[in-house]
């Protein structure tokens, strides 16, 4: 059942070119049938699981020599935070994406995006992981640009160039690898590393991955290129890159190739503490200053991303459950922020906080939504950011870590402000100026933020379901460590 | 050894053209030098000395081969930067379209 992951969206972004010849609306239904249908799949695989981890041989050759695919507990995760957002953008994007004049191309892009971050999430094989991980980025290049105005195309440009290094390095390293142990199987790599490979080898490729990795995520850095590529993205576009593709090909394939491959140890953990606390602080304090609403949103991005690697980093069981949550929740009220913005660029054509006011009348539903989101980014309780962030400064301070828990809870309120000033600003503040007459967004983008406004709800009032079904089976695959290979190699 | 140092001299002169030159055409060659000296060094690796192409036939008897794997892998990896190029070279004529120039230091409309 796993390649399923990539051949819904793989056989929509071929049909769909295709359909759309005939009559746009059947591309249209298409990609939206198999954004649902991989939602489907991916909240059933949380049962698949309960019987074991799940490997499936593509070809019928058995892991050491053929391409596998894998199913344990983070690819749960993944599987079910990209679906849910990619569902949840196709669905606004229904309306949102009429503006453009070849909305067919749009929809192929998006379903190659998916079945690049699918396939990522699932791929057992390190030369497979690069060949989803390139998918997803040129997809994503494309995307940022796809509106084809002079901002757009540079900064397109801008997100290519980096995304291009970032490339060449990862697969500097899978050449190291394959150099010193002649496999690409991800457990055969880990298993044949504990014999007869010399570390100084295992950390020059670690420091590959690790800059790669972090230049596709976004850590302080290396975090240049997203403050404009994200904003100038069309609005669905920008949710699926700040919820999902940042955590997928970055912090996801950073952690696989960290904890399942080469093993996770001190050394890792004080650069992902450091990294992470730079991100949050660096990341917030940039965001601050920021008027332009998808261009705040982005910088938060960095600094919300930067609690997760924190949490993490930290190592402990409870650090990983808190960092783990965190990635889920970020996606949802992230992604849901974004569309917030979208809808307001849509129906008023103004992105500046300053030139919005009172929208609050105009689009009730837009401002709603967005004040769940503001509260979840937050960390008020209940909703869901609360308790992740709670329970990475409680596992922070059970680690001994103050300056990072201390961090954290500073980085919690400038967020808290920033969020209010969105508020203020854009819903609340009333001027007679250019927002007036302003409309409510259209069905299909009210009824996206509605879903997304709803899960991040239900994430903070039922989080300890969640944690249980979701969060816990991804921490213990972490927790695994380099038993990954065992758990592959001997899985059915 | 020195043919695996040659080659890294080659990626980084790539990757020093890619993020230091200030045209987007050469900044689209100094991409493509990065990829090739990445695709030698995979094929390095899979070079034996004195060694055969890994062809099974009855009538041919081999010692030893070359591993045939990275040879798959660069096919592969040469389509990647197929597409990663003429994106890249698709967005610069459009960039020059909007801005009539190449000179990365020109095109800044984004605020900082």
């Amino acid at each position: 059942m796993l390649p399923i992951f990539v051949i819904i969206p793989l056989g929509s972004a071929f049909l769909v070119p295709l359909v759309s010849r005939i009559r746009l609306s059947i591309g249209r239904v298409l990609s939206l049938c198999s954004g649902a249908a991989l939602l489907f799949f991916s909240v059933s695989s949380i049962w698949w699981l309960k019987g074991g981890v799940k490997m499936y041989a593509v070809g019928g050759w058995r892991p050491p020599f053929g391409i596998c695919m894998a199913l344990d507990g983070l690819t749960v995760l993944m599987l079910v935070v990209v679906n849910i957002i990619g569902f949840a953008s196709l669905l606004y994007s229904l309306d949102y994406a009429k503006r453009y004049t070849s909305e067919s191309l749009y929809y192929t892009l998006f379903c190659l995006l998916l079945a690049g971050l699918n396939g990522v999430a699932i791929s057992g094989d390190l030369f497979n992981l690069f060949v989803f991980l390139e998918i997803t980025s040129i997809a994503s290049y494309a995307l940022v640009a796809f509106g084809v105005e002079a901002e757009e195309l540079e900064a397109s440009f801008k997100y290519l160039v980096l995304g291009a290094v970032a490339s060449a390095l990862i697969l500097l390293g899978i050449g190291m690898f394959l150099g010193a142990v002649s496999t690409l199987n991800m457990a055969d790599i880990s298993r044949s590393l504990v014999i007869s490979v010399s570390p100084k080898l295992v950390l020059y490729s670690a420091a590959l991955f690790m800059a790669g990795f972090s230049i596709k995520a976004g850590f302080v850095p290396f975090h240049a290129w997203l403050p404009d590529a994200h904003p100038s993205a069309p609005a669905p576009m920008s949710a699926m890159l700040s919820g999902v593709v940042i955590k997928t090909i970055g912090i996801y394939a950073l952690l696989r190739v960290i904890f399942s491959i080469i093993g996770f140890n001190a050394a890792f953990s004080e650069i992902f503490i450091w990294m992470g606390i730079l991100s949050m602080a660096i990341g917030v304090l940039l965001a601050i200053g920021q008027w332009d609403f998808k261009r705040l949103l982005a910088y938060h991005s960095v600094s919300q991303v930067g609690y997760v690697i924190f949490g993490i980093g930290l190592g402990t069981p409870l650090g990983i459950i808190g960092g783990l949550f965190h990635l889920f929740n970020h996606s949802l009220f992230k992604s849901l922020l974004f569309l917030n913005a979208g809808s307001i660029e849509y129906s008023t054509g103004y992105r500046q906080l300053d030139k919005l006011d009172g929208l609050d009348e105009a689009m009730p539903v837009t401002s709603r939504t967005s004040l769940v989101a503001s509260l979840s980014i937050a960390g008020i309780p209940p909703f869901c950011g609360f308790w992740s962030k709670l329970i990475i400064i409680i596992a922070a301070i059970q680690a001994h870590r103050y300056a990072g828990a201390v961090t954290c809870i500073l980085v919690s309120v400038v967020t808290l402000a920033s969020f209010l000033k969105v508020q203020k600003y854009a819903f609340i503040r009333k001027l007679k100026g250019a927002a007036q007459g302003a409309k409510e967004a259209p069905l299909f983008m009210k009824l996206s933020m509605l879903l997304l406004a709803f899960l991040c709800i239900m994430a903070g009032l039922f989080f300890i379901p969640v944690l249980n079904a979701l969060i816990k089976p991804a921490a213990e695959a972490l927790l695994a460590g380099k038993d990954y290979a065992n758990l592959i190699l001997g899985a059915p | 050894m020195s043919l695996y140092i040659l080659c890294l001299i080659l990626f980084s002169i790539g990757v020093y053209c890619l993020l230091v030159k200030k045209n987007l055409v050469k900044k689209i060659v100094g991409l493509g030098i990065m990829d090739y000296a990445l695709n030698l060094f995979f094929i390095l690796l899979g070079y034996r000395w004195n060694s055969d192409a890994p062809i099974m036939d009855k009538n041919i008897v081999i010692t030893s081969f070359v591993d045939p794997l990275p040879q798959a892998l660069i096919l592969t990896s040469i389509v990647i930067g197929l597409g990663v190029t003429a994106l890249m070279v698709a967005i610069a004529v459009r960039i020059y379209e909007k801005y009539k120039t190449f000179n990365i230091d020109e095109i800044r409309r984004l605020r900082e």
